[in-house]
């Protein structure tokens, strides 16, 4: 990759690289800002060409550039709006390298759960319904809303959310809600140093969560649950493993590599690091592994342990809705 | 589509042991089954993954059945109970994507009970057929 680099750019260049945001709340930029000094060692060694969060630039730069010129793009954020897609393809055709960074640019993440209703309701929803909104004249963003005089278009949402891989090739993925300051780090270093692993590779463990969870030791053989407790119903241990203690965590399905920092914050895994190689839908991973938690004989009784999940799709598609196989509620639209 | 001219694909899972032995049954008997059924031969209902009924779906599948052993008949002892709690998670999480839960069935057959299985086709291909196809995931 040094090569490539040296090649493509000249040796006296430093190599290009750019960080975006899409549908995004903002952590995974923290992730990078958190790299603290390191990022003051790693920004001599490249060039930000293009940074929203921390660089007054316009796209103009980017459109100039050859294609291919950049050494790397991180994408954050999921594909929620046309704006945001056409950028990414922008971004993938100006980058050697693209970069998933974080859950929504992975599998869609929090933002993918928009797929459970229709362009219309969402804006429904957040422009005039929630009770804290007052919209008198119940303006929608759309064209002719803007406060100017003449008419006006925002960017149109996206149809379905989509995670970046389902509108441009991604080579590599930087799991979790946000990643590890660790995993950025490492990421970029390896980006330097051409040391990066074989394409296509998520940049976590090869291993499940609950492979390296503190709480490990604690995990009982033979869980048999027949109500799934909430967080919010009932205290829980701070040392026990959650499954033994009938809390779901996510951890037995999901990717590891997160230094497991919910479990030491006390609080169960939710999957944001996605699931393991081979898996092809996350949601249907998880229902398999809690199935096997439950203690039912009859249809009826699992029916009912089954509903003290009251929010499944949220559950187990909380990080990876709009990758999953069912991806949205509203279909044909 | 009219009813009529909509053939239903529906794929079903039968554990090795009593539901396809059923199936074997029907066949000896020489009793026709509806062509919309797809069987697909596995060693235990227990091992139908719910990843396998999903792709099933996005691959143009109208409707999954899984049949297993009947209860306490389990050449695997709890293969079945296994399936059945699989099932109750499955349907719940295609019940809140949307999608309607009477195209994806779970029953129990014993090895003998050829008449029951070709009637649990039969049912399923119908009741398929006149809901037509699924919309594409």
């Amino acid at each position: 990759m040094t090569g490539l680099m040296v090649r493509g750019l000249g040796s006296m260049t430093k190599p290009k690289i750019a960080f975006y945001w899409c549908a995004s709340c903002g952590g995974c930029e923290e992730s990078v800002l958190d790299l603290g000094e390191a990022l003051l060692d790693l920004a001599d060694r490249i060039d930000i060409v293009f940074w929203p969060i921390a660089l007054d630039h316009k796209f103009e730069v980017i459109t100039r550039l050859e294609d291919g010129e950049l050494l790397a793009t991180l994408i954050n954020g999921a594909i929620r709006t046309e704006e945001q897609a056409r950028l990414a393809i922008l971004f993938r055709k100006k980058s050697k390298i693209l970069i998933a960074h974080g859950s929504c640019a992975h599998t869609g993440g929090v933002v993918g759960l928009g797929n459970l209703h229709s362009d219309a309701e969402l804006l429904q929803t957040i422009y005039v319904d929630l009770p804290t909104v007052e919209n008198p004249g119940l303006l929608i963003p759309g064209v002719g809303s803007g406060p100017l005089p003449g008419e006006m278009e925002l960017t149109h949402l996206h149809h379905p959310v989509l995670p970046l891989n389902r509108l441009v090739p991604v080579d590599y993925v930087l799991p979790g809600c946000p990643p590890t300051p660790e995993l950025v780090e490492s990421a970029l270093r390896s980006l330097l140093d051409g040391s990066m692993p074989s394409p296509s590779s998520i940049l976590g463990d090869s291993k499940a969560l609950c492979d390296s969870c503190p709480r490990r030791p604690t995990l009982e053989e033979g869980i048999a649950i027949k109500r799934f407790k909430r967080l919010h119903e009932e205290a829980w241990d701070s040392e026990t493993c959650f499954l033994t203690q009938h809390f779901v965590c996510m951890g037995p399905v999901t990717r590891g590599g997160c230094n497991a920092r919910c479990i030491r914050g006390n609080m169960p895994c939710r999957g944001c690091f996605g699931s393991l190689d081979g898996v092809l839908d996350q949601s249907a991973k998880a229902v398999a592994f809690l199935a096997a938690l439950m203690h039912a004989e009859e249809a009826r009784e699992a029916g009912e342990v089954a509903d003290t999940i009251p929010d499944l799709v949220g559950l187990v598609s909380q990080y990876g809705l709009a990758a999953s196989v069912l991806r949205r509620k509203e279909r044909g639209a | 589509m009219t009813p009529e001219s909509f053939e239903p694909r529906i794929i079903a899972f039968l554990c090795t042991w009593c539901s396809y032995r059923a199936a074997d049954e029907v066949g000896k008997a020489r009793q026709p089954y509806p062509a919309a059924i797809k069987i697909v031969r596995v060693p235990c209902s227990g091992r139908v993954d719910p990843q396998w009924v999903l792709a099933a779906l996005e691959r143009g599948a109208d409707g999954v059945i899984i049949v297993g052993c009947p209860k306490g008949n389990c050449h695997y002892k709890s293969g079945n109970l296994q399936a059945l709690k699989r099932f109750a998670l499955v349907r719940r999480l295609l019940q809140e994507m949307g999608i309607d839960t009477t195209r994806i069935r779970q029953d129990w057959v014993g090895a003998g009970d050829g008449e029951k299985l070709l009637s649990l086709f039969c049912g399923m291909v119908e009741d398929v057929r006149v809901k037509g196809p699924l919309a594409a995931l």
